[in-house]
């Protein structure tokens, strides 16, 4: 890291909230904004909106590919997923999907896609190099969360009016459990190691943590914020560093992330950002955490060692979905 | 001040044009198709990861029957031809929230199913329900008068039914005639008029022009509107009975002699801010917006309104659940379409958390404290322990797209905001509940 940077970064951090953050290196983050039909492109060093682009419709889930030189996004109101270069971001092409695209995932072989279709039941399975859609697997109504087990076997999918995380064998693109959540799962989630699914559910208000081997619960977390209404309290996002330590879980409307400890599940912190915080992504180093927060058109950054919100970074109109791409 | 309505008419007739809602007869059952293809779905019964032995011997599926009871009513025709009902208005809905729970059923071998009985005589209905239930219904959808809903949860009372109540905003069935085998899915009179009094407190439209109809539902309803303007602030300063005959629906022409009378009508009134109107039935209100003496805008029943749904609402993953209905139906969700659905789904949600067919098991499930349901409303819905009516966010909205969301930010309670509309459980008068 070039010492200019990091001072700069520093200066940046201790302007907006009058305290030093630890710098990050220069990664890029894209965010996609549902109502604008855009992309924002931050760089997550001078924490700075790089370029913004036009993309396809109400544009939501978004990942990389495997090498890092795609931006995959589904623009769920074209009912299709696109495809931009990473660098340049320039179209490169679509994939199809169901109807709806709302949030998917790629597995480890970085071949396939998983997409969720909220509007139809149904995961569709994407072979990203043919374009094509190679399987269509039932679940519950309005599927959601994706989450891939490290080892690209299993599958979790939540659906949000069924209440359920369904087990899917990638192998075989069967379920082969369906397990009964909170209401309404958002979203689905292993840590890296594979030992543990947390799935959040929004209006249920709390988080499930599953052992992925025999799928009982491990515990489930309740959240309680001083001044803040129970029902406004409304997980979605959930994003758990690489050591498996901590986790996040984005608590929507209560304009809340709450960071919490793995081993006990007990909630260390209430970090307030933007209004409405439903998507979020760690920086590859897991120094930052970037939320997109719909409501307030922007993205708050959290630095993770201090545990607080250093940055917001005005968006495009509500910020949906956001990816942090290590170049 | 009083007009006559129905000599404005051209030719006016003198009996009521009456429309009848829906002549559908057949009974529409959802047959158990959707049967389960994952039985082994149970929590405490973790399936091996091999999906090919995900698949142990199949048992029977638990069958839950769910019956719609509608009392067909005479009722004066719209005045505009965009709000005749559909045939299947409420009953759509209910077949939506069956296909819902089916797709949930299929991974728990549970499957859901609907009849639907249909006519004018309560005592009528109550027989042919009574039937079903020793058929082995406990479910019931009831979308009914309030006096035929009393009759009918009467005669079931004592037998392994729960009635859920679609069809009416009374609020005396929630209080004094309140029944233990009834909960109320349709939100009342005083929480509708609420949502729209603390939006219009919101606003700092805080005088009110009250012009109520004649009919006894126009005065229950401007009874709600007083009490929600006390209860926020607002003040009712000036108050008219719009006396009419209804005519008949279409006349050609008629317009000339409106754009006369509403002015007219709406003369000389005390300065006010915003007029509230009452008419439930629908037979002047729509006259009121653009018309009045003053320039004012018009809330009530016309103009702004409160309500449980809206087709074009779009809020909370609303959009898929619109879609799915149009898929189903081809045409878009009513507010009775919604409640039905929301009635079905509570069944559908106790029958996934208990997985048994056990009435007493799901009723105690369905009226404890703890039971709450995801409606496309932002939070969940759960109902009020002291008389069985369901606590939910309500839509404040002109004809065409959503203006608010009410409780209104900073009408503050001690338990839940969603308290703060309708007659909340200090003032009730419900005694068949155990509080």
């Amino acid at each position: 890291m070039f010492r200019s940077n990091l001072m700069l970064s520093a200066t940046l951090a201790a302007l907006t909230l009058g305290f030093t953050a630890v710098p990050a290196s220069a990664y890029t983050a894209y965010i996609t904004n549902e109502k604008d039909n855009s992309l924002t492109v931050i760089d997550t060093e001078k924490l700075e909106v790089t370029k913004t682009i036009k993309i396809g419709q109400r544009p939501r889930g978004v990942v990389l590919s495997k090498d890092g030189k795609l931006v995959i996004i589904c623009t769920s109101d074209d009912n299709i997923i696109q495809v931009y270069d990473a660098k340049t971001l320039e179209f490169v092409k679509t994939l199809p999907s169901g109807p709806d695209p709302e949030l998917l995932v790629l597995h480890p072989d970085g071949k396939t896609l998983y997409v969720a279709n909220e509007d139809d039941n149904l995961v569709t399975v994407v072979d990203i190099e043919q374009g094509k859609v190679v399987s269509d697997i039932p679940v519950g109504v309005e599927p959601e969360g994706m989450g891939m087990s490290p080892d690209g076997k299993v599958l979790v999918n939540t659906s949000e009016t069924t209440n359920m995380a369904h087990f899917i064998d990638t192998a075989s693109h069967k379920t082969f459990d369906n397990i009964l959540v909170d209401s309404r799962p958002r979203v689905a989630i292993f840590n890296a190691d594979g030992t543990q699914l947390w799935v959040s559910s929004e209006i249920g208000g709390t988080v499930a943590v599953f052992n992925p081997a025999d799928r009982k619960l491990i515990g489930k977390i309740n959240f309680e914020i001083q001044g803040i209404a129970k029902e406004a309290i409304q997980p979605v996002g959930v994003r758990i560093t690489k050591d498996g330590k901590k986790a996040f879980v984005a608590l929507g409307p209560a304009n809340r992330v709450a960071i919490i400890d793995t081993a006990t599940l007990k909630v260390e912190k209430y970090v307030l950002v933007g209004q409405r915080v439903w998507q979020m992504y760690l920086t590859p180093d897991d120094k930052l955490l970037l939320t997109t927060n719909g409501a307030s058109n922007d993205v708050s950054v959290i630095d993770v060692a201090a545990q607080k919100a250093v940055k917001s970074i005005k968006t495009g109109r509500y910020p949906w979905g956001v990816v942090i791409s290590k170049d | 001040m009083t007009v006559s309505f129905g000599q404005y008419f051209q030719g006016a007739a003198t009996a009521r044009r009456s429309f009848q809602r829906g002549a559908m007869l057949a009974a529409i059952v959802i047959s158990a198709g959707a049967l389960a293809l994952h039985p082994a779905a149970a929590q405490d019964k973790p399936a091996a990861p091999d999906a090919s032995a995900a698949a142990p011997a199949a048992k029977d599926a638990l069958t839950y029957s769910i019956l719609y009871v509608r009392q067909t009513r005479e009722k004066p025709a719209p005045l505009s031809l965009l709000d005749l009902p559909s045939a299947d208005d409420g009953i759509a809905g209910a077949k939506l929230a069956i296909s819902d729970n089916n797709t949930t059923g299929k991974f728990l071998n549970q499957s859901f199913k609907l009849d639907v009985i249909e006519g004018a005589d309560a005592a009528d209905l109550s027989r042919q329900a009574l039937e079903k239930i020793t058929a082995g219904t406990g479910y019931i959808i009831a979308d009914m008068e309030p006096d035929s809903l009393l009759k009918f949860s009467d005669a079931l009372a004592g037998k392994p039914a729960l009635i859920a109540n679609v069809g009416s905003a009374d609020d005396s069935l929630r209080e004094e005639n309140c029944r233990a085998n009834v909960l109320h899915v349709a939100p009342t009179r005083t929480m509708l008029a609420d949502a729209l009094g603390q939006y219009l407190s919101w606003k700092q439209w805080r005088n009110w022009f009250l012009v109520s109809g004649s009919q006894p539902d126009d005065k229950a309803f401007a009874e709600a509107l007083r009490r929600a303007a006390k209860r926020f602030g607002s003040k009712i300063v000036e108050e008219r009975e719009f006396k009419y005959q209804s005519g008949s629906r279409r006349s050609d022409g008629g317009f000339e002699q409106i754009q006369q009378q509403i002015p007219q009508f709406t003369q000389n009134a005390k300065d006010h801010d915003v007029v509230v109107v009452a008419d439930e039935s629908g037979q002047f209100g729509d006259y009121m917006p653009y018309r009045t003496w003053t320039a004012r805008p018009v809330a009530g029943t016309s103009g702004l309104t409160a309500t449980s749904w809206h087709p074009a609402l779009e809020l909370w993953g609303g959009t898929q659940f619109q879609n799915r209905f149009r898929r189903l139906t081809n045409r878009l969700m009513t507010p009775l379409d919604y409640d039905a659905w929301l009635a079905v789904r509570v069944i559908g949600e106790a029958a996934s958390r208990k997985q048994t067919t056990d009435f007493k098991t799901l009723s105690a499930f369905i009226h404890a404290p703890e039971f709450e349901v995801a409606a496309f409303k932002g939070v969940k819905t759960t109902f009020r322990n002291w008389n069985g009516q369901l606590r939910q966010p309500l839509i404040v909205t002109t004809p065409k797209l959503l203006v608010s969301i009410s409780p209104q930010p900073g009408f503050l309670h001690q338990f839940t905001e969603l308290d703060t509309l309708g007659i909340d459980k200090p003032e009730t008068k419900c005694k068949a509940y155990a509080q």
